[in-house]
């Protein structure tokens, strides 16, 4: 499983910088997207994998970390999971601004060379 | 009642984050009515500076040991919590942005709060932001007040519209957010090694991290120090910072003069936390990339300036030779060095700060339509044939007598002030930026302290290099901001007098009045610095402070012991 979990976080993270080096906007939030993703993975793999465990104390089963998996990670992921959604929507609506006022989807807002 | 305030005193480490949130969640009910919004950000930002000044009052004090407020706000165990921790350092740059928060809602009044809605709620937020990372001991809560912070000031940066703040804005959140995921990874890598995300919690845990971890540790720390890296502007990761500060709007470029500093500051808090000298294997770990690092951002800022045609890129090169100066004197590690730099903090923050201000007035005052909101960031310099004197001026003194020719009030007001911005800038006697940078060379030559013989503290290449760099550094700045002086100011004839209004001069009365303030009172600033930077290297006393912070017992405990 380590080993899915990392060729995933590998591909989201090589497809996402390559994206974000792009000279379209669209292709940048689309990088930025993927790396997010690949970004909350790894915090979540950071509280080590594993496999049918809770992540709140259960009645009737030993309170130790052998038979818990780390809840903490899962909370960092949901504040990252807000946070860059919500900076996602707000660069998609600058996006969108820069098309309207420069009339091409550069980067720079070139219309030339692009 | 006086033993009333003082049990009160430990409640206002909240109080810095809670008070712009409720005045920007008041101001949102308040729609349309512009005014009101204005005189709350005004009175929310005087009353969140008062007591930033009563914070730093109560830290220092000369108890021994040193006061260290610890909040502990949702009343966990310490280390699992989050908590709010202040110390001399939090508590200087508390009142340092309630300054520049303050100068900037005030110029805003002028007339830039009209070129969009929600210019007062996003200012307000954007302090609770800065304070928020000023005042966290919890990493991911860093995380968080530096994504509030942020999500603001790109707002803030849009303020006004138009096609180059757009272009600008765009470049600049994608960097943002790029440095933000590179947080996360290091935060989550820091956790994964040590498990734990409190920052005192983190620093006694450092020096046990087995050796086969450490590599691990070390590679999350550089992840972070990155995305830190970024935001304070070091060389090469400062592109984004002289075409969004050039965009933004006047008063929004006077508050992001501090938040290259929110930057240095995070460098300057973990690095020495984490990476003290007593952090067994890590100690001072990174420090070369701080100081060459550091330097090379120096040297990029002082030859961006003498580069500058506009007044806004020289403003903006400023803050990289401020950032520059900063992150080379802390990647030494030297107590005395820290303090000097720390005094360089404050004289430079509120310099480059006016400056930002200052230039719109100039600016404006070289237009002849004095109201004109859009974008002038594509506007070339003057031409030169307005260097050459027009032709009714007399020059030749065999001819005729000079014809003196009177200087508007407005006109020296607004030429003074830049003398002054320049002088702290550049770092020339008599103002603060002098005083700065001798206490930094002066530490530099004298590790041990004056008169102290220290044959055997030989100085460094890299010690004699910030040497150099500090001082060509600051004639390159004098050349730049001189030219800039003439051309801007001097050379235009005939041009109308620029209508300045009171709500524009006062914040820039203020700034540099401040840094006057920092002249005249240098003894007890200094000490104050030398204080902190006492404490920030020796961190075994915030670690104290912070893992003997005791949630308060909840009422039921409270009772049922009674009982």
């Amino acid at each position: 499983m380590e080993l899915v979990v990392a060729l995933a976080i590998g591909v989201l993270t090589a497809s996402g910088v390559w994206l974000l080096l792009r000279p379209r906007t669209f292709q940048v939030i689309a990088g930025l997207s993927l790396l997010s993703y690949a970004v909350n993975l790894f915090i979540f793999s950071m509280g080590r994998l594993a496999i049918d465990k809770e992540p709140v104390v259960e009645p009737g089963i030993p309170q130790d970390l052998l038979h818990y998996t780390d809840p903490l990670p899962q909370a960092l992921v949901l504040t990252a999971i807000v946070i860059s959604f919500a900076m996602t929507g707000l660069f998609l609506v600058m996006l969108l601004a820069s098309r309207g006022l420069s009339g091409t989807d550069h980067v720079d807002g070139d219309k030339g060379d692009a | 009642m006086i033993g009333w305030l003082q049990s009160a005193v430990p409640h206002l480490i909240v109080a810095p984050i809670l008070l712009p949130l409720l005045t920007a969640a008041l101001m949102l009910l308040l729609g349309e009515r512009r005014r009101w919004k204005a005189l709350l950000n005004v009175a929310s930002s005087v009353l969140g500076l008062l007591i930033a000044i009563v914070l730093l009052r109560w830290v220092d004090s000369d108890a021994v040991p040193a006061v260290i407020g610890v909040y502990v706000p949702s009343n966990w165990e310490v280390p699992f919590g989050i908590v709010l921790v202040v110390d001399r350092l939090s508590a200087l740059m508390l009142v340092l942005s309630g300054i520049v928060g303050l100068c900037s809602a005030l110029f805003s009044i002028a007339r830039w709060d009209r070129a969009g809605v929600h210019f007062h709620p996003l200012l307000q937020i954007q302090l609770m932001g800065l304070n928020g990372a000023f005042l966290t001991g919890d990493l991911f809560n860093l995380f968080v007040f530096f994504e509030v912070l942020l999500a603001a000031s790109y707002g803030l940066l849009l303020h006004g519209s138009g096609r180059a703040r757009v272009q600008a804005g765009l470049h600049y959140i994608a960097i943002n957010l790029l440095a933000s995921f590179l947080f996360l990874i290091g935060v989550s890598m820091l956790y994964g090694v040590t498990g734990t995300l409190n920052m005192a919690d983190l620093a006694q845990k450092i020096p046990q991290v087995a050796a086969a971890d450490r590599g691990l540790l070390h590679a999350a720390a550089g992840v972070l120090a990155i995305a830190f890296l970024t935001k304070a502007a070091m060389w090469p990761l400062n592109f984004w910072l002289a075409p969004a500060y050039v965009a933004a709007s006047a008063p929004v470029a006077a508050l992001f003069a501090i938040m290259t500093k929110v930057g240095v500051y995070t460098v300057l808090r973990l690095w020495t936390l984490l990476f003290s000298a007593q952090a067994g294997d890590s100690a001072l770990f990174g420090a070369e990339v701080l100081t060459y690092g550091g330097l090379a951002t120096l040297a990029f800022g002082a030859l961006g300036m003498l580069a500058s045609q506009q007044l806004g890129r020289l403003a903006s090169f400023s803050a990289i030779v401020s950032a520059g100066t900063l992150l080379a004197a802390v990647g030494f590690g030297q107590a005395k060095l820290t303090a000097g730099a720390l005094f360089y903090l404050l004289s430079s923050t509120l310099a480059i700060s006016a400056l930002f201000l200052l230039i719109e007035l100039i600016d404006r005052s070289r237009q002849t339509q004095a109201v004109l909101l859009a974008d002038e960031a594509d506007e070339l310099p003057l031409p030169p044939e307005l260097l050459q004197p027009a032709h009714d001026a007399n020059l030749d003194d065999e001819q005729h007598a000079l014809i003196g020719k009177a200087i508007p009030g407005a006109v020296s007001f607004l030429g003074l002030s830049f003398i002054a911005c320049a002088l702290l800038i550049a770092g020339l006697p008599p103002l603060s930026g002098f005083l700065a940078k001798f206490a930094m060379l002066s530490a530099l030559l004298n590790p041990l302290g004056l008169g102290i013989a220290s044959a055997a503290e030989r100085i460094t290449v890299a010690g004699w290099t910030l040497l150099g760099l500090i001082i060509g550094s600051g004639l390159l700045s004098m050349i730049a901001l001189s030219r800039s002086g003439v051309r801007y100011l001097w050379a235009p004839q005939d041009r109308p007098v620029p209508h300045l209004r009171v709500a524009e001069c006062v914040p820039i009365v203020v700034l540099l009045g401040a840094c006057v303030m920092l002249t005249v009172r240098a003894d007890p600033v200094m000490r104050y610095a030398q204080a902190t930077a006492d404490a920030l290297h020796d961190p075994a006393r915030y670690i104290e402070a912070v893992m003997s912070a005791k949630p308060v017992p909840s009422r039921a405990a409270v009772i049922g012991r009674g009982g």
